[in-house]
């Protein structure tokens, strides 16, 4: 246990590391660079003109059905990953019934699939 | 003398000892990685340079080998702009995120035999997660900066991102059926023996058979590098950031060290992405030939004989990207997104399909062979 | 103090402390970062019991999927973080309803787990990571619930498009078929229009 736990441990320094690095450009902006901000510097920026109401606006509807798409299918990725490890190492009726049980589960997703394509949900306008 | 020597080995064997040498180790590693970084920037601009009958930077140190390090420096002198409207917490800590997931994706590429920070089972699924959270420091940056440009390219660069995370799955699924493994280190192991095992030749089971397999695996190679430019935000992809549409997409607002981590994880990614068509298609640290010779050198030059391979394969990918940056027009956002969900999609799915079928039903299985 | 017992304290603190200020942050937007903090100590958690597959999944899926969709929502919707906050008095009730519900189900778990003097741990894995067990199981003993999470999936893929897809009219599409097949008979018409007249269709 300890010794699986220790390859995580650099993992973690790594990490920590990348963050200390990233912080000191940062923070070696802040130190050595000026900092005068004026009204006109921090607007934000538009094509000339001042930025007329909140830029967090509404946006299409599209952009959740990818997401939830994309959620569907990572899910269905993680379904494969141990399905991908182990079926070389089952035992032999095992190991086509495995099979036939994934091909059977990417068929109904492979439905979902044909729907979504049919009713234009991967069409982009 | 050796007294102390020994205290020493003593010591380098308890918990702090431990942790001592490994961040040493670990530093090092990332201090090497960013220096290459700062060369291959210089190359990929050498290159798109050359592409375009232009010299390129010529003037910083010979040949503007220092451009780079001249450019860092600069960066460190600009004023840092937040914007009014920003959300300053959020604003500063999405190019932070950016290059610590970027980053830390390398703590589990193994460079040679043996040298890799971290071993872990799941190494490819650990990549898998590292990339797919590398959207958040595009959101958020876009949505932290109140502006509408930015705002509009990180939702673009998100829902991009996002579409092709999935068939990069799927086509690691492919490698894992042909490795057995999710472990990084045994997938390289086992493509040993020469380019012909090579995963993109469909690995090293089943005799000469195996050959066969790779009317799928190369087409699933080159999907991977195509995604691989679509996750990065590279040229053709490069929508998030079209020059002309959306002025420089989520960077827009940033300036000085800020904006010089976003591109730093940009290349830092981009490399990452290189290791990693070298490692699931192109046997990472092996040669191309077969190396009995390798047992009898000593362990130290059959560690740089790995890392040269590595490197070599790791600048041939990244050439590709470069050359692709300066060749492939930009694509439009609809043909995109239709060949991320109507031709990747649907033919990598059918890959895994396939494989999984050679694999078990094929002449590879000892069962029927 | 054992190490793995101030990691595990540590992961822990984070978590808790990340998932109260989801419920307290003013903002939306950094409710659902804190969302991912809980997440991400969550999966350490994982990993110290050895379940590092689960912990990756979790960072795959609820981090790189579900919360994405979460900041998609948040950010768009043009919520009024004030008007947001007024109902809170009101929901306490119905709120502390639930809370109180989930401490006696978890306080039943733990009694009943105690009450059988059994220690949870992981299980031994012989050398075979934890992926491969599952994956070992998964698809052959526990087949039926495998094939209903793949309907769940259909179910959800179903109702995702049936819920959010509209069609705008009026948006001119790319029919790359369409546009290959074009020949120069299909495509094109010559006429010679009489000067001032201009071409009727």
């Amino acid at each position: 246990m300890a010794a699986f736990l220790l390859q995580y441990l650099p993992i973690v320094i790594m990490l920590a590391i990348a963050g200390v690095i990233a912080l000191a450009l940062m923070g070696a902006a802040w130190l050595f660079a000026p900092s005068r901000p004026d009204p006109e510097k921090i607007s934000a920026y538009e094509c000339g003109f001042n930025a007329f109401d909140d830029a967090r606006m509404k946006f299409d509807v599209r952009f959740y059905l990818v997401s939830i798409l994309f959620i569907i299918f990572d899910l269905e990725v993680a379904f494969l990953f141990p399905w991908a490890v182990s079926l070389m190492h089952l035992p032999h009726p095992a190991q086509v019934f495995a099979f036939w049980s994934m091909m059977g589960f990417l068929g109904v997703l492979t439905v979902g699939f044909i729907y979504e394509w049919k009713k234009g949900a991967l069409e982009w306008e | 003398m050796t007294d102390f020597l020994s205290a020493m080995a003593a010591f380098w064997a308890t918990p702090v000892g431990w942790t001592v040498l490994t961040l040493v180790h670990v530093l090092v590693i990332s201090v090497i990685l960013l220096i290459c970084i700062a060369f291959i920037l210089l190359a990929d601009r050498k290159i798109w340079a050359s592409a375009q009958l232009r010299k390129g930077p010529n003037v910083v140190g010979p040949f503007g080998m220092l451009q780079t390090f001249a450019d860092l420096m600069k960066f460190v002198f600009k004023e840092i702009i937040v914007p009014a409207g920003a959300d300053k917490f959020v604003f500063i800590l999405a190019p932070l995120l950016s290059t610590v997931l970027a980053m830390g994706g390398w703590a589990v590429i193994p460079f040679a035999p043996g040298w890799v920070i971290s071993n872990i089972n799941v190494g490819i699924l650990y990549l898998f997660a590292v990339s797919s959270l590398g959207v958040y420091g595009i959101i958020m940056g876009g949505w932290a900066s109140n502006s509408k440009y930015p705002f509009l390219g990180g939702l673009r660069s998100a829902a991009q991102m996002v579409s092709y995370e999935v068939s990069i799955g799927f086509v690691i699924i492919t490698v894992i059926l042909l490795s057995g493994s999710m472990n990084l280190a045994t997938i390289i192991e086992k493509q040993a023996g020469g380019f012909w095992n090579w995963n993109v030749f469909g690995g090293s089971e089943g005799g000469w058979w195996h050959l066969i397999a790779t009317v799928v695996m190369f087409p699933m190679m080159v999907v991977f590098f195509i995604s691989a430019l679509a996750e990065t935000n590279r040229p053709p992809f490069d929508l998030p950031e079209a020059e002309s549409e959306l002025v420089a997409g989520y960077q827009v607002e940033y300036s000085s060290t800020p904006f010089l981590l976003f591109f730093l994880a940009e290349y830092v990614n981009i490399v990452l992405m290189c290791a990693m068509i070298s490692i699931l298609f192109f046997g990472g640290w092996q040669a191309p030939w077969p190396t009995p010779y390798l047992q009898h050198w000593w362990p130290f030059w059959v560690s740089a004989h790995g890392f040269v391979m590595m490197g070599v394969k790791i600048l041939f990918w990244f050439f590709m990207f470069a050359m692709v940056k300066a060749i492939v027009p930009r694509y439009r956002y609809d043909q995109l997104m239709r060949l991320g969900w109507k031709i990747f999609l649907p033919t990598s799915l059918v890959a895994v399909a396939a494989i999984a079928a050679w694999r078990v039903f094929g002449p590879v299985n000892g069962v029927y062979g | 103090m054992d190490l793995l017992a101030i990691a595990f304290y540590l992961l822990a603190l984070v978590a808790c402390v990340s998932a109260f200020m989801v419920v307290i942050a003013r903002n939306p937007v950094h409710s659902v970062l804190f969302l991912i903090l809980t997440f991400f100590s969550s999966a350490g958690l994982f990993v110290l019991l050895g379940a590092e597959f689960l912990a990756m999944l979790l960072v795959v899926v609820y981090v790189g999927a579900v919360a994405v969709l979460f900041l998609f929502v948040v950010m768009m919707l043009d919520v009024d973080f004030g008007s947001l906050r007024q109902g809170f008095v009101r929901y306490l009730p119905a709120g502390g309803v639930v809370a109180l519900v989930l401490v006696v189900e978890m306080s039943l778990v733990a009694a009943a787990i105690a009450g059988k003097n059994a220690t949870l741990r992981a299980p031994s894995t012989n050398g075979v990571s934890n992926v491969e067990q599952i994956g070992r199981v998964l698809y052959t003993d526990y087949f039926y619930f495998f094939q209903a999470a793949g309907m769940v999936l259909l179910v959800a893929m179903i109702g995702a498009i049936v819920l959010t897809l509209r069609h705008k009219p009026g948006v001119k599409r790319q029919d790359i078929a369409a546009q290959t097949a074009r020949t120069e008979a299909s495509g094109l018409r010559l006429t010679k229009p009489a000067t001032g007249q201009g071409i009727s269709e």
